[in-house]
């Protein structure tokens, strides 16, 4: 035989499912919240994002060739991980900020671990938290929604949950009107960052995602259970002090966090069981942060939390084995 | 219906429409066939004819040596021509006898028929012994060791396996299609070995014809066949168990320890012959296909016979193979070169071209838990061959490397392309080697 015959040994077959695949869908499932975002923040949102991207791209190709790593530009994940810190900032967002936080969130959250894969924190997420305890005034500066404004002299605003926080804090409730904005939260006319703004654009990308298995349920369901059920309880116990899930459900990165970043698969659970342990700790941390931390918004501190939980969880959600037969007394 | 099956495993393309409406046909004679001395897991066979000896079809060429071990017949009659090693399927050359036809294709002496109902247990048995019969799914472990179970282990069920879950294979389908009876008549002989209260027959849904054939033979016999879903590896005999009878097998344990013995339905098959017709196990059905082949097919195979004759009996090929595989694509054996001899053992012959060759770089695995779903035996692929890969083999132990049934499901479902279970192997033979040691 003249041509090569490839020895290998089984199996022969894959499924053709590939790193750079999963990432891509990924990205197509933001898109509609990134378009919403800059629908509702006009160009400097565009801008924003742009910056983060390239710039995390930006990162990762130098890094790589400064650490001798093979350039790996082609599987997505730098791309990706810009497009999310893009949606955790403000539309606001000087460029400078931008470019600090594709540095953090490329550079050392990921690269100096090892690259893809090999990072225990997801990257985006740390750069966010970086970026909000160096210039809190920066990264709270909400920019009020105008349907396609060009300007970058933006109106400044109050997300929804800064808002209740600092409702509960000067008078001890709520304000009254909470529910009346429910229609605007859903839809994306509210103050926040980039991907917060639109429950219907995130629930899309989130179930486009489950849909085409690139994750499973098991963690966006169990976090937004948790959430519900928890708050729902206090919700019950004093409903003039602690708002309704629903409001907990639209408002803040909850849907970004739960679909987009607790499902992060490289810095989250490998175990079904282990997602849904996941899911359920970033449910009670979020909640509790949310009415009772220093910040109007828990989610990226629960995930980053949980997410130094994961060895441990994947440790001690391990399947029951095949044949498995417990010792006997 | 809920189709019974187990937790975990995948469903790859299954590709069996090339070959599954093709009718059994028999594959000429060779002018020469190569015998090997082992087929089987087990020790091989020793060798009792010289070269220049002329040899009868059906005449014992190798005895068998051992408990787990059984004789090698003549496949067809003619004239010993060489007992020398020969590359075989398994990679090394191993010792065989080579024949060369005569073309009269004459039966030697065969044992009497022996009558189910007046047979005592041990000559059934023993008659499975001589005529060489091994399990035929694949892992070709001799079938009278598996009907001997030591009397602390009583055997209430007897699952056949019909399931044929590796894509592009057909052949147990066409025969449980045109030869039902030689698994029926099988079946009796089993049964009364085992002395079993209850017998399934395990088919995927995916061949509603032979479930529906079976179940109208069967209906008068205490015999049900169960349809399973379409998924790999059902066909795994702990899987099948699961599924047809809901009794796990403790891990490292084997069927008997749950009452339950699994035979290939054309293991079953090769056992009606030897019984009833004193037939030894020198001929099985093979699937031939892939898309590097003309006209797939499922052919009635003399062991021995040179691959090439089965490739040319199709047609040849339509470009050059890429990757020969013997078995399925989940599990089989690439081959370096078709001039190596089907085997007992032979399920099918895939020929692949070079597109379908998957040589992806692997990259870092990304804990995407997709190999942890995929997996059916519930252990963690990732971490065993993330440690494997460091040869640290305690770990992979802890990890229980040893549970692995090497299906191939994660390395399939990897979108990094790691070679999972092909580190996992290499973990287990670390461990094994080890454990002989002390
Ligand atoms: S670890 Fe073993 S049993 Fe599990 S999927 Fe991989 S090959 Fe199959
Ligand atoms: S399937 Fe591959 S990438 Fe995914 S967790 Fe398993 S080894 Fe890692």
């Amino acid at each position: 035989m003249a041509n090569q015959l490839y020895l290998s040994s089984s199996p022969h077959f894959s499924s053709g499912e590939s790193t750079d695949r999963l990432m891509r869908q990924v990205i197509y499932a933001l898109l509609p919240a990134a378009a919403v975002s800059v629908y509702m923040f006009g160009l400097p949102a565009l801008v924003t994002l742009l910056i983060c991207t390239l710039a995390s791209i930006g990162f990762e190709a130098v890094c790589q060739k400064l650490m001798g790593r093979p350039r790996t530009l082609g599987d997505g994940s730098a791309a990706l991980t810009g497009i999310l810190l893009a949606l955790n900032l403000p539309a606001s967002s000087p460029w400078w900020m931008s470019l600090i936080g594709a540095f953090v969130a490329i550079v050392i959250a990921k690269q100096i671990y090892g690259g893809l894969g090999y990072n225990p924190f997801n990257p985006a997420l740390v750069a966010r938290v970086v970026l909000l305890i160096s210039f809190p005034v920066q990264m709270t500066r909400w920019t009020a929604p105008a349907p396609l404004s060009l300007s970058f002299d933006s109106v400044t605003s109050a997300t929804p949950l800064g808002q209740a926080k600092e409702a509960v804090m000067l008078h001890g409730a709520l304000p009254a009107d909470l529910a009346a904005g429910f229609g605007d939260f859903f839809l994306g006319r509210m103050g926040g960052s980039l991907g917060e703004v639109s429950a219907l654009a995130l629930l899309l990308g989130g179930l486009y995602l489950i849909w085409k298995k690139v994750i499973t349920w098991h963690t966006p369901v169990s976090y937004l259970a948790t959430v519900v059920v928890f708050s729902g309880i206090f919700w019950l116990v004093d409903g003039t002090r602690y708002p309704d899930p629903l409001f907990h459900l639209l408002t803040g990165g909850l849907l970004l966090g739960a679909f987009f970043m607790a499902t992060d698969m490289v810095t989250t659970p490998v175990t079904p069981r282990g997602m849904l342990v996941f899911g359920v700790g970033c449910g009670l941390l979020t909640v509790l942060i949310r009415l009772f931390g220093g910040y109007p918004e828990g989610v990226s501190f629960a995930i980053l939390l949980m997410n130094a939980a994961t060895p441990l969880i994947d440790r001690y959600t391990q399947p029951k084995k095949f044949g498995f037969v417990p010792e006997k007394a | 219906m809920q189709l019974k099956t187990f937790p975990g495993g995948l469903h790859p393309p299954d590709n069996k429409q090339w070959s599954a409406h093709k009718p059994i046909e028999d594959c000429p004679l060779p002018e020469e066939l190569i015998v090997p001395l082992g087929q089987h897991i087990g020790a091989p066979a020793v060798p009792c004819v010289a070269v220049g000896d002329l040899v009868k079809r059906g005449q014992v060429i190798g005895e068998a040596k051992g408990f787990v071990s059984v004789p090698v017949h003549a496949p067809t009659s003619g004239e010993v021509i060489a007992v020398e090693d020969r590359p075989h399927p398994m990679g090394r050359d191993l010792p065989a006898v080579v024949i060369r036809a005569d073309g009269e294709d004459a039966w030697g002496d065969l044992p009497a028929p022996l009558d189910i109902a007046a047979a005592t247990i041990d000559e059934l048995r023993q008659r499975i012994l001589s005529c060489g019969i091994v399990g035929m799914g694949g892992a070709t472990f001799p079938a009278h060791v598996k009907l001997s179970p030591p009397d602390e282990k009583p055997i209430d069920t007897l699952i056949l396996n019909g399931v044929e879950c590796e894509p592009f294979l057909t052949a147990d389908h066409r025969l449980m299609l045109e030869e039902s009876e030689r698994i029926l008549s099988g079946i009796a002989v089993l049964q009364k070995i085992l002395g079993v209260r209850q017998t399934f027959i395990g088919i995927e849904a995916n061949k509603p014809d032979a479930i529906e054939l079976l179940s109208r033979a069967c209906a008068d016999l205490s015999v049900e066949v169960t349809p399973l879903e379409v998924k790999y590896p059902q066909g795994a005999e702990k899987q099948l168990i699961l599924a047809c009878v809901d009794r796990e097998v403790p891990s490292g344990g084997l069927p008997m320890d749950v009452g339950v013995v699994v035979q290939n339905v054309g293991t079953c098959a090769a056992i009606a012959d030897a019984v009833l017709r004193g037939i030894p196990l020198i001929e099985r059905i093979a699937t031939i296909s892939g898309p590097a082949l003309v006209e797939p097919k499922n052919l009635r195979v003399r062991i021995g016979t040179p691959l090439r004759k089965l490739v040319e009996v199709c047609g040849g090929t339509r470009v050059e193979p890429a990757k020969i595989i013997m078995g399925g694509p989940m599990m089989g054996m690439t081959q370096l070169s078709l001039e190596v001899p089907a085997i007992r053992g032979t399920s099918g012959l895939l020929l692949f071209t070079a597109d379908q060759v998957s040589t992806r770089p692997e990259g870092p695995c990304i804990r995407c838990g997709r190999c942890v779903r995929a997996c059916p035996a519930h252990i963690l692929p990732t971490t065993i061959a993330a440690y494997a890969r460091l040869d640290l083999f305690e770990e992979a132990e802890a990890y229980n490397a040893l549970d692995c049934i090497e299906c191939g499901c994660c390395t399939y479902s990897c979108p990094a392309a790691l070679p999972l279970v092909q580190s996992i192997r290499y973990a287990k033979n670390a461990i094994l080697a080890k454990r002989r040691k002390v």
